[in-house]
This record gives C-alpha cells, structure tokens and sequence, in this order.
C-alpha cells in the first residue's frame, strides 16, 4: 500500500516536492504548503486510495530558525483500513497554509484549534476564530517561547464583592 | 393615513432606543424575526461546560453554534513538560467516565513509539479494564439520556451498577475513578484472584439490570417520541464531518477499530460490532446499549483465557522495574533512577496511535526528538471532533429536542476541551 | 428581623437565632457547579449510595436564585472564572461556598496558563475540600463541617446568619494559641 501511494503521488506532483520517511510502520509524506490542497483532494477522491476520514490536523513548533511551524494532517481511509501523514510546513514571520475545509468539513474545528495554539493563519477557511482561549488573549499559547505557567494578568480574573 | 405614520414613528422611536443599546434582535414584525438563546455554560443538561448560541424561530431551531474552551487546562504543554510515565495520571481526566481507557489508549502509544509489547496476561487485563470501562461510560451514558428527557429512576439505578464498578476499580488500582493504572510496558499491580471473581459476579448480574433499565425505556412512548428521528445525521455527512464512535455506527457505517486494526488482545477475541440505520439519536441510544452486551461478552472471554504470568515487559532501560528489585538490586536501582528523573528515550520519530474509546477515536500523535519529554503530544480527542457535528443535528429541531441531541452524542467537555 | 432589632440582644433572640440556624444547617439546598471530574463525584454524593437527601440536601437545584451553597467541583478556568462569580452573585445571601477538589482550592495539578490557581482569587470559600477527585464520604464530611458552620452562625462571603450586628466582608476570627 506504500509503494502505490508514493508512486501515484509522485506521478501525479513531480519527484522533486515529496519527501518520504518511515517510522514503526507509518507512511509519512512531506509536502510543499502550495501544493497541499491539490494532494489532498486527490488522496480524497481517487477511486483505489479513498482516504475520507481526516482523523487529526495538528501544528507543531520545530523551533527552527526557517520553516519553525508545521502542520500535520492524519488521513485515515475507511474501505482500505490504512493510515497516512502528510506534513508541511511553514516560516515564523507571519505563517499562512491554504485550508483543507473544502476537502474534509471536519478540518474547520480542527484549524481553528491550530491557529488558537500556533497562530497558523489558514488561508480560505470560513470561521478563524480561536476555539480554546479567550477571544481576547494575545499570545498563543503552544509556542515555545510562550511559558507554561502563562504570562500573569494576561486573562483578566473577576473582582472580589 | 396620518395616524398610521404616526404608529410607525412611534415604534420606531422606541426600536431606535432599542437599537441603540446594542441588542443582537429586530423587530420588524414580532412573528417574523430570530430569536437568539445562550445555553450557557452552566446549565443541567449540557454535559458539562459547553455553550450553546442557538438561534430560534419560535420554537425551531434554525442555527447553532457551540463554543467550547471553558474547561481548558492545557494538557498539551503540560505533556511537553512532563516525562511520559509523568503524563499518565493527566491521561485518567481525559474522557473522566472512562478513565482506564486513556489510560491504556496513552500507553500503547507510547509503547508503539519505543517499540515495546507488554506481556500477554497485562494485555489481557488491559481489554478487560478497557471494556470495564466502556460499559461505564455507557451506563453514564444511558444515566443522562434518562434523565434529559425525564426518567429519574433510571439514573439511580445506572449510579447503582457504576458505584459496584468502582469497588472493582478500587480493588484493582487503589481509587474510585482516577486510577493511572497501567504503565509503560504493563501494568502498575498485578490483579488478584478475588478481584477477578468481583468482576465475573458483576457482569452476570449486569445483563439482568441493563434489561430492567430497558423495560422501562424501550417502548415508553415518551422516550420514544422524544428521541426517534431527532438529530438526523446522514452517513456521508458524519464521514465528512469526523465523527466516530456510536455516532458514525449509529449511521451504517461498519468502522470499529477494535476489528479494523486490532490491538491488545481483540484479535483472538469474538464479539460483534452493533450496527443500525437511521443516524438518529435513538439509533445511537441502541448501538450504545448493544455494545454493552458486547463489552459483557468481551470480559468473559477474557475471565476464561486470562493466562498467567508477568504483568512487566522485561526491558530493561525502558520499563520501570518491579519495586521489590528496587530495593535489592544494584542495576534495577540505578535503572528506576535514570527513568524517573530523566524519562524513557524513545527513539527520534512520531506515531500516531489511536483505540476505540467509548466515544469514538481516542488518537494520540507523539512527535519525540530523542529526549524524556515529549517534544509534542497531541490528543485527538473524539469529543471535540463530534461536538462538531452537533450543529447539523440541531438544525430543524426544537429547542427542547437540542438536549436530547447532547445527551445521545454523549461528549464530556474534559476531554472537548484538553 | 425587626422584633430582633427592637429587643436587642435577649435571650429569646438568641434562642430564634438558634433555632433558624437549625433550620438552614438542615436543609442547605447545594448548588452544583460541575464544571469536571469532580462532578461525577458530586453525582455520586448525590446518588444512592452516598445519599446526600438524608442530610438535608433534598434537591439539586441547578438555579442559583433558589440554593443556599455552591458546590464549586471541577477546574476552574480563567474563562469559566467570569461564569462562576457570575452565579454566585446571582444567589441570595445568606450563601456559602464549598470548594470540592484539588483544583478549585489551589489550582491542583494544573499549574497551567489557562487554570485559576485557587477560586479563592476571586470567590470567598467557606470549605476546601481535599481529594483528586475527594470521596464522596470525603465531601459528606465538608458538608457537615459547613453545617457547624451555619449553626455557629457564620459565613465567609454573605451577611452572616445570625441577628445582631452584621458582620461586614471580615474573615473568621482564628483561635489564639497561648502559652
């Protein structure tokens, strides 16, 4: 099932774009963020992959001083029973990956958790609003720079009487 | 004609009052306009800290939006901070009706990401705590159903069997629900055998209770009126929209992990996988009911097979050794040191490890760079991604159905909101 | 209470006051905030085995304009904190206020960005209740604490129970250890 995935990929986007790895079992594609939509909706709607459920999107901070955030998304395919990760990633100054709504509804809840936690803008995406934290809060909270005890007055408390 | 145009700009000067404190309502025609209701957070019947913006037309609902957040207490940076045996008791107030599940679900992550198999006895406890599990979330389940759209006794008497549960739960791990009890390659404490006789007598009295429960649900007229063809979900909407669990097999749809990539143990298991058509909530109220059959089932199988042995994977750098050696034995002690203070080293990489959970999908993502600690963790928690769904459900009912809409797709904010 | 004002401080005063804080300390009607764990404990108090009804506690009244106590029981967020004062504002006095876990007396585990250390930030407590998630034997035992409370007459946030002097916002007189 590897094998047919990275050669109907690459077929379909070109050599250079994809980079592959393997770990305990699990397929893990790298892709460029211009391309994201494309792959996505192909993994979705070819007739022998048919990965329709998008089990997760996560962000993750590499702390790197180029491409610092990622975005990963879990596919999961219902008929074939098979499991696939695709990554991309994105640079600090003003992070910005085209959204996967289109493709899979489920992504919107799932975006707007990444852009409360990194602050990943997800370009196209019909409801950016943060889901965990306050509408007001300023920072985002899953950085690395961002302390875990939090930054004291940043939510205010209700007064006392 | 004149006292017309005065009518009109008498209400308009009172709609302009109106207007300009700033409320969110229009009053062109009273019988024509929107209404806007909060379900706040705290309110009896929404499982917890989930707030509802529904918007009425009358008595129908017309929208809804679901604001969730209110129970956030930062488990994702608190696992980046935490060695993984550290990050086990954060794991039981996940999903906290059913926290021996998370427990096991967290576990075989991190064993997947080690490469580490427990032994064949702590895997055979590990499905029976997890089924023990299911069948207490879903008598939780049924408690809420019951008592949202008004039968009160079944509540006390789903309280009954789950306090039995947790005099098993407290025989096994030492506490009533929070129980941390597995660990990275088995178990915290062996189960003995007086325990396991607890468990066989509690699921051959369980049958009888759960149909005593259902003779009184099943063919009431008002259970039925209030749950039969509410919160519709079609089949290729809930695949699109994420939902998992009960929700998606209460739809047709055929997807259990526990068959379709099986862990632990389920493989040399036979149980069915409850199916109906409908995608209603009383489709969802059967799926759950039948699967406690199941769960029954499950256990018994594993009350007869249960082999005996070693509950610790002998390995030594990763697994926490057996207290007794760490009292004896030089290279047991200085291993306990070493993976207390600085954790297991998995190797660099990332997995994705997901169960079935009572509610649905429990998946975690580990991303490990080498260190004790988790460079990110992520809990793809599967309440968030059904509540989700729930303004699909919503739309076209009315307001009283929306609470037994939240009480058949059963989320629990503590895992909603992480 | 006028007659009470007019007479002063008698002995028939003081046997009333007596008598209606008997009253209260018997049928403190709780208002559950359940915001996490701790709820399906307090559920459990509530339920048949742990019966809390015997107490006094008959129902669970999830409005605030009809309870007498907040059961605060759950981890309480700086998003939910807003919530919570909210509620207790809205009870009459005289109110008290258990808070049940480790997470609402001092924050718990969670020593998090998003997690009030302590609702006594900004809720006046009368009982900390200590467990993760307490026994339900563990919080009958508050609430019988905060039953000898009532009877003596005291409260931490509201105007105090008993006639007489009002007793403005001032904290509980602590013991003096001499010697």
């Amino acid at each position: 099932m590897n094998a047919v995935i990275i050669d109907k990929l690459k077929a379909r986007f070109g050599e250079q774009s994809i980079r592959v790895s393997e770990f305990r079992g699990e397929l893990t594609l790298v892709v460029p963020k211009d391309h994201i939509v494309g792959i996505c909706r192909f993994l979705k709607e070819d007739a022998e992959l048919k990965f329709d459920l998008l089990a997760d999107v996560c962000g993750i901070d590499m702390n790197t001083a180029e491409k610092r955030f990622g975005v990963i998304y879990n596919l999961y395919s219902l008929s074939n029973k098979f499991r696939l990760r695709l990554k991309t990633f994105t640079e600090e100054e003003d992070p910005k990956v085209p959204t996967v709504t289109g493709v899979w509804g489920t992504a919107n809840w799932h975006e707007r958790e990444t852009f409360d936690m990194f602050g990943i803008v997800f370009e196209g995406h019909p409801d950016l609003r943060r889901v965990y934290m306050p509408e007001e809060f300023e920072h985002y909270p899953l950085r690395k720079d961002f302390p875990l005890m939090g930054i004291p007055g940043s939510i205010p408390l209700p007064k006392n009487k | 004609m004149e006292t017309r145009t005065e009518e009109v700009s008498k209400k308009s000067k009172i709609l302009q009052a109106l207007e300009d404190q700033n409320t969110s309502v229009t009053f062109e025609d009273p019988l024509e306009n929107d209404m806007i209701l909060n379900m706040g957070p705290q309110h009896p019947a929404t499982h917890g800290v989930l707030r509802l913006l529904i918007r009425l037309d009358g008595e129908t609902v017309v929208g809804c939006v679901p604001e969730v957040g209110y129970l956030h207490r930062g488990y994702e940076k608190l696992a980046e901070n935490c060695t993984y045996h550290e990050f086990i008791p954060h794991t039981d107030r996940l999903d906290y009706l059913s926290p021996m599940n998370n427990n096991t679900a967290y576990t075989l992550a991190v064993e997947k990401l080690l490469g580490i198999e427990a032994p064949p006895r702590a895997q055979y406890i590990r499905v029976m705590i997890s089924e023990l599990a299911r069948i207490s979330s879903h008598l939780m389940f049924l408690g809420s159903l019951a008592m949202d759209v008004g039968a009160l006794t079944v509540w006390m008497w789903a309280f009954r069997e789950r306090e039995k549960q947790y005099d098993i739960f407290e025989n096994i791990a030492g506490a009533r629900f929070t129980t941390s009890y597995t660990r990275i390659g088995g178990l915290a404490q062996d189960v003995r055998p007086e325990t396991l006789a607890m468990v066989a007598k509690f699921v051959d009295e369980l049958t009888g209770h759960i149909v005593e429960c259902e003779k009184l649900l099943n063919t009431n007229r008002i259970f039925l009126e209030r749950t039969d063809g509410i919160g519709v979900i079609t089949r290729d909407q809930a695949i699109d929209l994420g939902l998992t669990g009960p929700g998606l097999r209460a739809c047709g749809v055929d997807h259990d992990l526990r068959k379709a990539s099986p862990y632990l143990v389920y493989k040399d298991l036979d149980f069915d996988v409850p199916l109906y058509e409908g995608g209603d909530a009383l489709a969802r109220y059967y799926v759950r009911m039948a699967e406690m059959r199941e769960s029954i089932k499950i256990i018994k199988q594993v009350l007869e097979k249960i082999p005996s042995g070693d509950i610790h994977a002998f390995k030594p750098k990763k697994v926490l050794p057996r207290k007794d050696r760490i009292y004896t034995k030089m290279e047991e002690l200085i291993h306990d040191f070493m993976i207390v203070n600085f954790g297991v080293e998995p190797p660099v990489g990332e997995i994705y490890s997901a169960v079935e959970a009572p509610k649905g999908e429990l998946g975690f993502y580990i991303y490990s760079n080498g260190e004790g600690y988790p460079w990110r963790l992520k809990i793809r928690s599967p309440s968030f991604v059904n509540l989700q769904s729930l303004p699909t459900m919503v739309r076209g009912c009315m307001i009283s159905d929306v609470v037994a809409i939240i009480g058949s797709l059963d989320p629990v904010m503590g895992e909603a909101d992480k | 209470m006028g007659l009470e004002h007019a007479l002063g401080d008698s002995f028939l005063t003081t046997k009333i006051d007596l008598a209606i804080n008997w009253c209260r300390k018997n049928s403190l009607w709780p208002m559950p905030m359940g915001i996490s764990c701790c709820a399906i404990e307090m559920m459990a108090f509530a339920g048949p085995r742990f019966d809390v009804a015997r107490f006094g506690s008959e129902v669970f009244r999830f409005s605030p304009r009809q309870s007498d106590v907040m059961i605060v029981a759950g981890t309480t967020t700086f998003k939910m904190a807003k919530v919570v004062r909210k509620i207790y504002d809205q009870m009459p006095d005289p109110k008290w206020v258990i808070a049940m876990g480790a997470c609402t007396s001092s924050g718990g585990m969670y020593r998090t960005y998003s997690v009030v250390q302590g609702i006594d930030q900004f809720l006046p407590v009368d009982v900390y209740v200590a467990g993760c998630p307490p026994r339900p034997d563990n919080l009958l035992n508050a609430l019988i604490k905060l039953q000898e409370k009532v009877q003596r007459g005291e409260s931490k946030g509201s105007f105090p129970a008993f006639v007489g002097e009002p007793k403005l916002n001032q904290p509980q007189a602590l013991p003096i250890i001499s010697g």
